[in-house]
Protein backbone atom coordinates (compact mmCIF):
# COMPACT_ATOMS: atom_id res chain seq x y z
CA UNK A 1 0.00 0.00 0.00
CA UNK A 2 2.88 2.46 0.60
CA UNK A 3 3.78 1.69 -2.83
CA UNK A 4 0.53 3.80 -3.91
CA UNK A 5 2.24 7.01 -2.73
CA UNK A 6 5.35 6.20 -5.31
CA UNK A 7 2.76 6.10 -8.43
CA UNK A 8 2.74 8.87 -11.17
CA UNK A 9 0.10 9.64 -13.16
CA UNK A 10 0.33 7.56 -16.88
CA UNK A 11 2.00 5.07 -14.90
CA UNK A 12 0.94 1.30 -16.37
CA UNK A 13 1.04 -1.40 -13.32
CA UNK A 14 -0.21 -4.60 -13.06
CA UNK A 15 -2.33 -5.52 -10.04
CA UNK A 16 -2.53 -8.45 -7.51
CA UNK A 17 -4.49 -8.75 -4.67
CA UNK A 18 -8.54 -7.65 -3.09
CA UNK A 19 -10.42 -5.34 -4.76
CA UNK A 20 -14.26 -5.20 -4.29
CA UNK A 21 -16.72 -3.92 -6.82
CA UNK A 22 -19.13 -0.83 -5.90
CA UNK A 23 -21.22 1.14 -8.03
CA UNK A 24 -23.71 4.05 -7.67
CA UNK A 25 -26.56 2.17 -5.22
CA UNK A 26 -23.49 0.76 -3.33
CA UNK A 27 -21.97 4.31 -2.71
CA UNK A 28 -25.59 5.96 -1.94
CA UNK A 29 -25.89 2.81 0.86
CA UNK A 30 -21.94 3.08 1.92
CA UNK A 31 -22.39 6.93 2.09
CA UNK A 32 -25.58 6.71 4.32
CA UNK A 33 -24.47 4.01 6.49
CA UNK A 34 -21.62 6.03 7.53
CA UNK A 35 -23.62 9.73 7.41
CA UNK A 36 -25.98 7.73 10.11
CA UNK A 37 -22.77 6.04 12.34
CA UNK A 38 -23.99 2.14 11.78
CA UNK A 39 -21.06 -0.36 11.21
CA UNK A 40 -19.78 -0.76 7.29
CA UNK A 41 -20.22 -4.04 6.01
CA UNK A 42 -16.84 -3.93 4.32
CA UNK A 43 -13.59 -2.31 5.70
CA UNK A 44 -13.03 0.42 3.62
CA UNK A 45 -9.23 1.12 5.63
CA UNK A 46 -6.65 0.62 2.56
CA UNK A 47 -9.85 -0.78 0.67
CA UNK A 48 -9.74 -0.66 -3.23
CA UNK A 49 -13.04 0.12 -5.19
CA UNK A 50 -13.46 -0.88 -8.50
CA UNK A 51 -16.67 0.30 -10.19
CA UNK A 52 -17.96 -2.34 -11.68
CA UNK A 53 -21.10 -4.41 -12.40
CA UNK A 54 -20.57 -7.81 -13.68
CA UNK A 55 -22.69 -9.55 -15.55
CA UNK A 56 -24.46 -12.91 -14.72
CA UNK A 57 -21.53 -15.43 -13.85
CA UNK A 58 -21.85 -18.29 -17.23
CA UNK A 59 -21.60 -21.66 -15.15
CA UNK A 60 -18.07 -22.81 -14.98
CA UNK A 61 -16.77 -19.37 -14.58
CA UNK A 62 -15.43 -17.69 -11.67
CA UNK A 63 -17.37 -14.01 -13.17
CA UNK A 64 -18.97 -12.98 -16.34
CA UNK A 65 -17.91 -9.99 -18.56
CA UNK A 66 -16.32 -7.33 -16.11
CA UNK A 67 -15.15 -3.75 -16.87
CA UNK A 68 -15.33 -0.43 -15.81
CA UNK A 69 -18.08 1.68 -15.58
CA UNK A 70 -17.88 5.53 -15.70
CA UNK A 71 -16.41 6.76 -12.55
CA UNK A 72 -17.69 10.32 -12.29
CA UNK A 73 -21.13 9.47 -11.46
CA UNK A 74 -19.36 8.18 -8.33
CA UNK A 75 -17.47 11.74 -7.76
CA UNK A 76 -19.89 13.22 -5.09
CA UNK A 77 -20.11 10.21 -2.59
CA UNK A 78 -16.55 9.78 -3.08
CA UNK A 79 -14.62 12.38 -0.83
CA UNK A 80 -16.63 11.22 2.26
CA UNK A 81 -15.18 7.36 1.55
CA UNK A 82 -11.76 8.46 0.92
CA UNK A 83 -11.99 10.45 4.45
CA UNK A 84 -12.60 7.30 5.74
CA UNK A 85 -9.80 5.58 4.59
CA UNK A 86 -10.35 4.42 0.98
CA UNK A 87 -7.12 4.10 -0.77
CA UNK A 88 -7.87 3.85 -4.63
CA UNK A 89 -10.05 3.38 -7.17
CA UNK A 90 -10.74 1.77 -10.32
CA UNK A 91 -12.86 3.13 -13.25
CA UNK A 92 -12.72 4.63 -16.57
CA UNK A 93 -13.30 8.15 -17.33
CA UNK A 94 -12.19 11.78 -15.89
CA UNK A 95 -13.28 12.64 -12.22
CA UNK A 96 -14.31 15.72 -10.90
CA UNK A 97 -11.96 19.08 -9.79
CA UNK A 98 -12.89 18.75 -6.14
CA UNK A 99 -11.89 14.48 -6.20
CA UNK A 100 -8.69 15.42 -7.59
CA UNK A 101 -8.35 17.64 -4.70
CA UNK A 102 -9.72 15.20 -2.03
CA UNK A 103 -7.41 12.38 -3.28
CA UNK A 104 -4.04 14.73 -3.14
CA UNK A 105 -5.13 15.23 0.48
CA UNK A 106 -5.50 11.31 1.26
CA UNK A 107 -3.04 10.33 -0.54
CA UNK A 108 -4.98 8.15 -2.55
CA UNK A 109 -4.67 6.61 -6.45
CA UNK A 110 -7.32 6.64 -9.05
CA UNK A 111 -6.87 3.87 -12.06
CA UNK A 112 -8.62 3.02 -14.93
CA UNK A 113 -8.42 -0.06 -16.90
CA UNK A 114 -9.34 -1.23 -20.68
CA UNK A 115 -12.71 0.38 -20.90
CA UNK A 116 -15.62 -1.45 -22.62
CA UNK A 117 -13.40 -4.33 -22.16
CA UNK A 118 -15.29 -6.88 -19.96
CA UNK A 119 -14.80 -10.04 -21.26
CA UNK A 120 -10.94 -9.37 -21.54
CA UNK A 121 -10.77 -8.52 -17.83
CA UNK A 122 -12.83 -11.33 -16.43
CA UNK A 123 -9.41 -13.52 -16.91
CA UNK A 124 -8.20 -11.47 -14.31
CA UNK A 125 -10.09 -12.44 -11.19
CA UNK A 126 -9.34 -15.46 -9.93
CA UNK A 127 -12.01 -15.38 -6.94
CA UNK A 128 -15.16 -13.68 -6.83
CA UNK A 129 -17.98 -13.68 -3.54
CA UNK A 130 -20.70 -11.16 -2.69
CA UNK A 131 -19.37 -9.17 -0.08
CA UNK A 132 -22.41 -6.99 1.05
CA UNK A 133 -25.93 -6.26 -0.47
CA UNK A 134 -26.42 -9.26 -2.18
CA UNK A 135 -30.68 -7.63 -2.91
CA UNK A 136 -28.72 -5.02 -5.23
CA UNK A 137 -28.23 -8.03 -8.29
CA UNK A 138 -25.57 -6.01 -10.24
CA UNK A 139 -24.85 -3.29 -7.73
CA UNK A 140 -23.70 -5.99 -4.96
CA UNK A 141 -20.54 -5.02 -3.43
CA UNK A 142 -18.39 -8.13 -4.72
CA UNK A 143 -14.96 -9.14 -3.05
CA UNK A 144 -12.47 -10.22 -5.82
CA UNK A 145 -9.07 -11.58 -5.38
CA UNK A 146 -7.25 -10.31 -9.10
CA UNK A 147 -3.63 -11.44 -10.20
CA UNK A 148 -2.20 -8.87 -12.67
CA UNK A 149 -5.13 -6.75 -13.37
CA UNK A 150 -3.80 -4.35 -15.99
CA UNK A 151 -3.99 -0.75 -14.30
CA UNK A 152 -3.17 3.09 -15.64
CA UNK A 153 -2.38 5.60 -13.02
CA UNK A 154 -4.98 8.11 -14.06
CA UNK A 155 -4.69 10.29 -11.07
CA UNK A 156 -1.89 10.19 -8.60
CA UNK A 157 -1.46 10.84 -4.81
CA UNK A 158 0.28 14.32 -5.70
CA UNK A 159 -3.36 14.98 -7.70
CA UNK A 160 -1.37 15.22 -11.12
CA UNK A 161 -3.88 13.48 -13.72
CA UNK A 162 -3.16 11.87 -17.21
CA UNK A 163 -6.42 14.16 -18.16
CA UNK A 164 -4.85 16.92 -18.54
CA UNK A 165 -1.82 15.87 -20.33
CA UNK A 166 -3.94 14.89 -23.34
CA UNK B 1 -51.99 -12.27 -45.20
CA UNK B 2 -49.41 -14.32 -43.82
CA UNK B 3 -49.49 -15.76 -40.22
CA UNK B 4 -46.62 -15.84 -38.06
CA UNK B 5 -46.64 -17.43 -34.58
CA UNK B 6 -45.84 -15.11 -31.22
CA UNK B 7 -43.63 -18.10 -30.36
CA UNK B 8 -41.38 -17.29 -33.52
CA UNK B 9 -40.71 -14.07 -32.32
CA UNK B 10 -39.99 -15.04 -28.94
CA UNK B 11 -36.86 -17.68 -30.21
CA UNK B 12 -35.92 -14.85 -32.87
CA UNK B 13 -35.27 -12.30 -30.43
CA UNK B 14 -33.58 -14.96 -28.11
CA UNK B 15 -31.34 -15.50 -30.57
CA UNK B 16 -30.50 -11.70 -31.43
CA UNK B 17 -29.57 -11.91 -28.02
CA UNK B 18 -26.77 -13.71 -27.98
CA UNK B 19 -25.36 -12.46 -31.48
CA UNK B 20 -25.35 -8.88 -30.77
CA UNK B 21 -23.77 -9.37 -26.78
CA UNK B 22 -21.10 -12.19 -28.17
CA UNK B 23 -20.18 -11.45 -31.50
CA UNK B 24 -19.24 -7.49 -32.52
CA UNK B 25 -20.57 -6.33 -35.24
CA UNK B 26 -18.04 -7.14 -38.60
CA UNK B 27 -18.24 -3.62 -39.76
CA UNK B 28 -17.30 -2.32 -36.05
CA UNK B 29 -14.53 -5.10 -36.17
CA UNK B 30 -13.26 -3.98 -39.91
CA UNK B 31 -13.36 0.11 -37.99
CA UNK B 32 -11.26 -0.65 -35.29
CA UNK B 33 -8.78 -3.17 -37.23
CA UNK B 34 -8.19 0.34 -39.67
CA UNK B 35 -8.14 3.08 -36.53
CA UNK B 36 -5.39 0.02 -35.13
CA UNK B 37 -3.66 0.32 -37.94
CA UNK B 38 -3.81 4.10 -38.53
CA UNK B 39 -2.85 4.77 -34.76
CA UNK B 40 0.54 6.17 -33.92
CA UNK B 41 -0.09 6.98 -30.54
CA UNK B 42 1.42 4.23 -28.87
CA UNK B 43 -1.14 3.88 -25.85
CA UNK B 44 -3.85 4.53 -27.93
CA UNK B 45 -2.60 1.28 -30.18
CA UNK B 46 -2.10 -0.62 -27.35
CA UNK B 47 -5.78 -0.05 -26.31
CA UNK B 48 -7.00 -0.45 -29.33
CA UNK B 49 -5.59 -3.84 -29.17
CA UNK B 50 -6.90 -4.63 -26.06
CA UNK B 51 -10.75 -3.54 -27.69
CA UNK B 52 -9.62 -6.10 -30.39
CA UNK B 53 -8.75 -8.62 -27.99
CA UNK B 54 -11.34 -8.47 -26.28
CA UNK B 55 -14.53 -9.06 -29.11
CA UNK B 56 -12.02 -12.10 -30.09
CA UNK B 57 -12.01 -13.06 -26.44
CA UNK B 58 -16.03 -12.43 -25.98
CA UNK B 59 -16.30 -14.43 -29.57
CA UNK B 60 -14.50 -17.63 -28.18
CA UNK B 61 -15.58 -17.81 -24.59
CA UNK B 62 -19.16 -16.97 -25.27
CA UNK B 63 -19.16 -14.00 -22.62
CA UNK B 64 -20.40 -10.53 -23.08
CA UNK B 65 -18.49 -8.24 -25.23
CA UNK B 66 -19.27 -5.41 -22.57
CA UNK B 67 -20.60 -6.27 -18.93
CA UNK B 68 -23.08 -3.53 -19.92
CA UNK B 69 -25.64 -5.55 -21.62
CA UNK B 70 -27.89 -2.45 -21.85
CA UNK B 71 -31.31 -1.40 -21.93
CA UNK B 72 -32.33 -4.07 -24.95
CA UNK B 73 -34.01 -1.59 -27.76
CA UNK B 74 -36.17 -3.64 -30.81
CA UNK B 75 -37.10 -2.12 -33.41
CA UNK B 76 -39.44 -3.68 -35.35
CA UNK B 77 -40.28 -3.40 -39.19
CA UNK B 78 -43.45 -4.81 -39.14
CA UNK B 79 -44.73 -5.72 -43.08
CA UNK B 80 -48.58 -4.74 -43.30
CA UNK B 81 -49.50 -7.73 -44.48
CA UNK B 82 -48.43 -10.00 -41.18
CA UNK B 83 -50.66 -10.89 -38.51
CA UNK B 84 -48.82 -11.89 -35.83
CA UNK B 85 -50.56 -14.95 -33.40
CA UNK B 86 -50.67 -14.03 -30.25
CA UNK B 87 -48.99 -10.87 -28.33
CA UNK B 88 -45.97 -9.43 -30.14
CA UNK B 89 -44.66 -7.01 -27.44
CA UNK B 90 -45.03 -9.90 -24.98
CA UNK B 91 -43.33 -12.16 -27.15
CA UNK B 92 -40.60 -9.65 -27.84
CA UNK B 93 -40.21 -9.41 -23.78
CA UNK B 94 -40.22 -12.89 -23.23
CA UNK B 95 -37.25 -13.51 -26.27
CA UNK B 96 -35.24 -10.81 -24.26
CA UNK B 97 -35.63 -12.05 -20.77
CA UNK B 98 -34.92 -15.80 -22.06
CA UNK B 99 -32.17 -14.79 -23.80
CA UNK B 100 -30.71 -12.40 -21.14
CA UNK B 101 -30.93 -15.06 -18.60
CA UNK B 102 -29.28 -17.81 -21.01
CA UNK B 103 -26.61 -16.49 -21.69
CA UNK B 104 -25.95 -15.06 -18.27
CA UNK B 105 -25.89 -11.34 -18.82
CA UNK B 106 -26.50 -8.30 -17.00
CA UNK B 107 -29.91 -7.38 -15.70
CA UNK B 108 -29.66 -3.84 -15.90
CA UNK B 109 -33.14 -2.69 -15.69
CA UNK B 110 -35.38 -0.83 -13.08
CA UNK B 111 -39.08 -1.01 -13.16
CA UNK B 112 -39.17 2.56 -11.57
CA UNK B 113 -36.72 5.18 -12.22
CA UNK B 114 -37.25 7.72 -9.68
CA UNK B 115 -37.36 5.01 -6.55
CA UNK B 116 -35.07 2.26 -8.30
CA UNK B 117 -35.76 -1.17 -6.72
CA UNK B 118 -34.81 -4.57 -8.04
CA UNK B 119 -33.00 -4.39 -11.33
CA UNK B 120 -34.57 -6.81 -13.83
CA UNK B 121 -33.92 -7.92 -17.67
CA UNK B 122 -36.94 -6.57 -18.88
CA UNK B 123 -38.98 -4.65 -20.25
CA UNK B 124 -37.03 -3.72 -23.53
CA UNK B 125 -37.57 -0.82 -25.61
CA UNK B 126 -39.86 -1.64 -28.79
CA UNK B 127 -40.01 0.71 -31.52
CA UNK B 128 -42.00 -0.37 -34.53
CA UNK B 129 -42.78 0.88 -38.37
CA UNK B 130 -45.27 -0.67 -40.78
CA UNK B 131 -43.89 -1.19 -43.95
CA UNK B 132 -45.29 -2.40 -47.12
CA UNK B 133 -44.78 -6.08 -47.45
CA UNK B 134 -45.52 -9.71 -45.40
CA UNK B 135 -42.14 -9.64 -43.85
CA UNK B 136 -41.27 -8.78 -40.08
CA UNK B 137 -37.60 -7.60 -39.39
CA UNK B 138 -36.78 -7.81 -35.80
CA UNK B 139 -33.17 -5.43 -34.78
CA UNK B 140 -31.66 -5.93 -31.01
CA UNK B 141 -29.76 -2.85 -30.23
CA UNK B 142 -28.70 -3.46 -26.72
CA UNK B 143 -27.51 0.44 -25.87
CA UNK B 144 -25.19 0.61 -22.84
CA UNK B 145 -25.47 3.57 -20.46
CA UNK B 146 -22.42 5.29 -20.00
CA UNK B 147 -22.54 6.27 -23.13
CA UNK B 148 -26.27 6.82 -23.73
CA UNK B 149 -25.95 8.97 -20.90
CA UNK B 150 -23.96 11.61 -22.69
CA UNK B 151 -26.86 12.22 -25.85
CA UNK B 152 -27.88 15.35 -26.32
CA UNK B 153 -30.49 17.21 -27.86
CA UNK B 154 -30.96 21.27 -29.08
CA UNK B 155 -33.31 22.80 -30.79
CA UNK B 156 -31.66 25.39 -33.08
CA UNK B 157 -33.45 28.44 -34.32
CA UNK B 158 -34.39 27.56 -38.57
CA UNK B 159 -31.79 30.61 -40.08
CA UNK B 160 -29.23 28.46 -37.82
CA UNK B 161 -26.03 28.56 -39.46
CA UNK B 162 -24.75 24.42 -40.87
CA UNK B 163 -21.50 25.76 -38.67
CA UNK B 164 -23.26 26.03 -35.27
CA UNK B 165 -24.66 22.69 -35.89
CA UNK B 166 -21.14 21.33 -36.46
CA UNK B 167 -19.90 23.61 -33.38
CA UNK B 168 -23.11 21.63 -31.18
CA UNK B 169 -22.39 18.21 -32.75
CA UNK B 170 -18.62 18.17 -31.73
CA UNK B 171 -19.15 19.91 -28.59
CA UNK B 172 -21.43 16.66 -27.73
CA UNK B 173 -18.55 14.68 -28.37
CA UNK B 174 -16.10 16.85 -26.52
CA UNK B 175 -18.71 16.29 -23.65
CA UNK B 176 -18.29 12.77 -23.45
CA UNK B 177 -14.54 12.93 -23.16
CA UNK B 178 -13.19 9.93 -22.11
CA UNK B 179 -16.07 8.95 -20.09
CA UNK B 180 -18.00 6.99 -22.92
CA UNK B 181 -15.44 4.70 -24.32
CA UNK B 182 -14.03 6.16 -27.20
CA UNK B 183 -13.31 5.74 -30.22
CA UNK B 184 -17.74 6.39 -30.40
CA UNK B 185 -19.54 5.91 -33.23
CA UNK B 186 -21.59 8.91 -33.53
CA UNK B 187 -25.54 8.78 -34.52
CA UNK B 188 -27.00 12.31 -35.83
CA UNK B 189 -30.65 12.90 -36.12
CA UNK B 190 -31.38 16.24 -37.91
CA UNK B 191 -35.01 17.34 -38.34
CA UNK B 192 -38.66 15.97 -37.22
CA UNK B 193 -39.60 16.82 -34.25
CA UNK B 194 -37.18 16.58 -30.48
CA UNK B 195 -38.55 12.82 -29.74
CA UNK B 196 -38.35 12.11 -33.59
CA UNK B 197 -34.43 13.59 -33.87
CA UNK B 198 -33.46 11.50 -30.72
CA UNK B 199 -35.26 8.12 -32.39
CA UNK B 200 -32.74 9.11 -35.56
CA UNK B 201 -29.93 9.33 -33.71
CA UNK B 202 -30.30 6.36 -32.48
CA UNK B 203 -31.30 4.52 -35.47
CA UNK B 204 -28.06 6.20 -37.39
CA UNK B 205 -26.13 3.77 -34.92
CA UNK B 206 -27.49 0.68 -36.50
CA UNK B 207 -26.71 1.98 -40.05
CA UNK B 208 -23.16 -0.23 -41.29
CA UNK B 209 -19.92 1.77 -41.18
CA UNK B 210 -19.00 1.94 -44.55
CA UNK B 211 -16.82 4.72 -46.99
CA UNK B 212 -20.06 5.62 -48.46
CA UNK B 213 -20.60 9.21 -46.12
CA UNK B 214 -21.98 12.50 -47.09
CA UNK B 215 -19.24 15.22 -47.18
CA UNK B 216 -20.91 16.84 -43.78
CA UNK B 217 -20.80 12.94 -42.60
CA UNK B 218 -16.70 13.08 -43.59
CA UNK B 219 -16.42 16.65 -42.37
CA UNK B 220 -17.36 15.91 -39.04
CA UNK B 221 -15.25 12.81 -38.34
CA UNK B 222 -12.53 15.17 -39.44
CA UNK B 223 -13.29 17.03 -36.95
CA UNK B 224 -14.24 14.66 -34.61
CA UNK B 225 -11.20 13.29 -34.99
CA UNK B 226 -9.18 16.28 -34.66
CA UNK B 227 -10.16 17.04 -31.11
CA UNK B 228 -7.38 14.64 -29.85
CA UNK B 229 -9.52 12.60 -27.23
CA UNK B 230 -8.56 8.86 -28.86
CA UNK B 231 -9.25 5.87 -27.26
CA UNK B 232 -10.24 5.63 -23.54
CA UNK B 233 -9.81 9.66 -23.64
CA UNK B 234 -5.82 9.29 -23.57
CA UNK B 235 -4.95 10.78 -26.96
CA UNK B 236 -4.45 9.58 -30.30
CA UNK B 237 -6.31 9.99 -33.77
CA UNK B 238 -9.25 8.05 -33.44
CA UNK B 239 -11.94 9.89 -31.31
CA UNK B 240 -15.08 8.19 -33.53
CA UNK B 241 -15.19 5.31 -36.24
CA UNK B 242 -17.75 6.83 -37.99
CA UNK B 243 -20.17 9.94 -37.97
CA UNK B 244 -23.81 9.02 -39.46
CA UNK B 245 -25.93 11.77 -39.65
CA UNK B 246 -30.30 10.83 -40.63
CA UNK B 247 -32.68 13.56 -41.84
CA UNK B 248 -36.30 14.50 -42.19
CA UNK B 249 -38.72 17.00 -43.24
CA UNK B 250 -39.17 19.73 -40.18
CA UNK B 251 -41.23 22.74 -39.20
CA UNK B 252 -40.58 25.77 -40.60
CA UNK B 253 -40.37 27.13 -36.75
CA UNK B 254 -37.18 24.77 -36.09
CA UNK B 255 -34.32 22.58 -36.89
CA UNK B 256 -34.00 19.29 -34.19
CA UNK B 257 -30.53 18.07 -33.59
CA UNK B 258 -29.83 15.14 -31.82
CA UNK B 259 -26.90 13.53 -31.18
CA UNK B 260 -26.53 9.84 -29.73
CA UNK B 261 -23.16 8.62 -28.79
CA UNK B 262 -22.46 4.46 -29.07
CA UNK B 263 -19.17 3.15 -27.48
CA UNK B 264 -16.65 1.03 -29.29
CA UNK B 265 -18.89 -2.05 -28.37
CA UNK B 266 -21.47 -0.72 -30.50
CA UNK B 267 -23.45 -4.26 -30.83
CA UNK B 268 -26.57 -4.86 -32.65
CA UNK B 269 -28.22 -7.78 -34.57
CA UNK B 270 -31.19 -8.13 -36.87
CA UNK B 271 -33.10 -11.06 -38.38
CA UNK B 272 -36.13 -11.15 -40.85
CA UNK B 273 -38.70 -13.36 -40.66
Amino acid sequence: MKEINTLKAGQEIFLSGTIYTARDQAHKRLTETIKSGRRLPIELKGAIIYYCGPTQTPKGKIIGSCGPTTSSRMDTFTPLLLSRGLKAMIGKGDRSKEVKEVIKKYKGVYFVTYAGCGALLSKFVKKAKIAAYSELGPEAILKLEVKDFPLIVAIDANGRSIYGKV
Amino acid sequence: MRKIEAIKITKAVTELVKQANFFLRRDILSALRKSYAAEKNIRAKKILKAVLDNAAYARKQKLAICQDTGLPIIFIEMGQDVLIKGDLKAAVNKGVEEGYKKYSLRNSIVSDPLNRGKSKFSPCLIHTDIVKGSRIKLTLLPKGFGCENKSQLKMFKPTADIKEIKEFIVKAVKDAGPDACPPYVIGVGIGGTADYACLMAKKALLRKISTRNSKLEKDLLKLINQTGIGPMGLGGVNTALAVHLQVHPTHIAGLPVSVNISCHALRSASITL
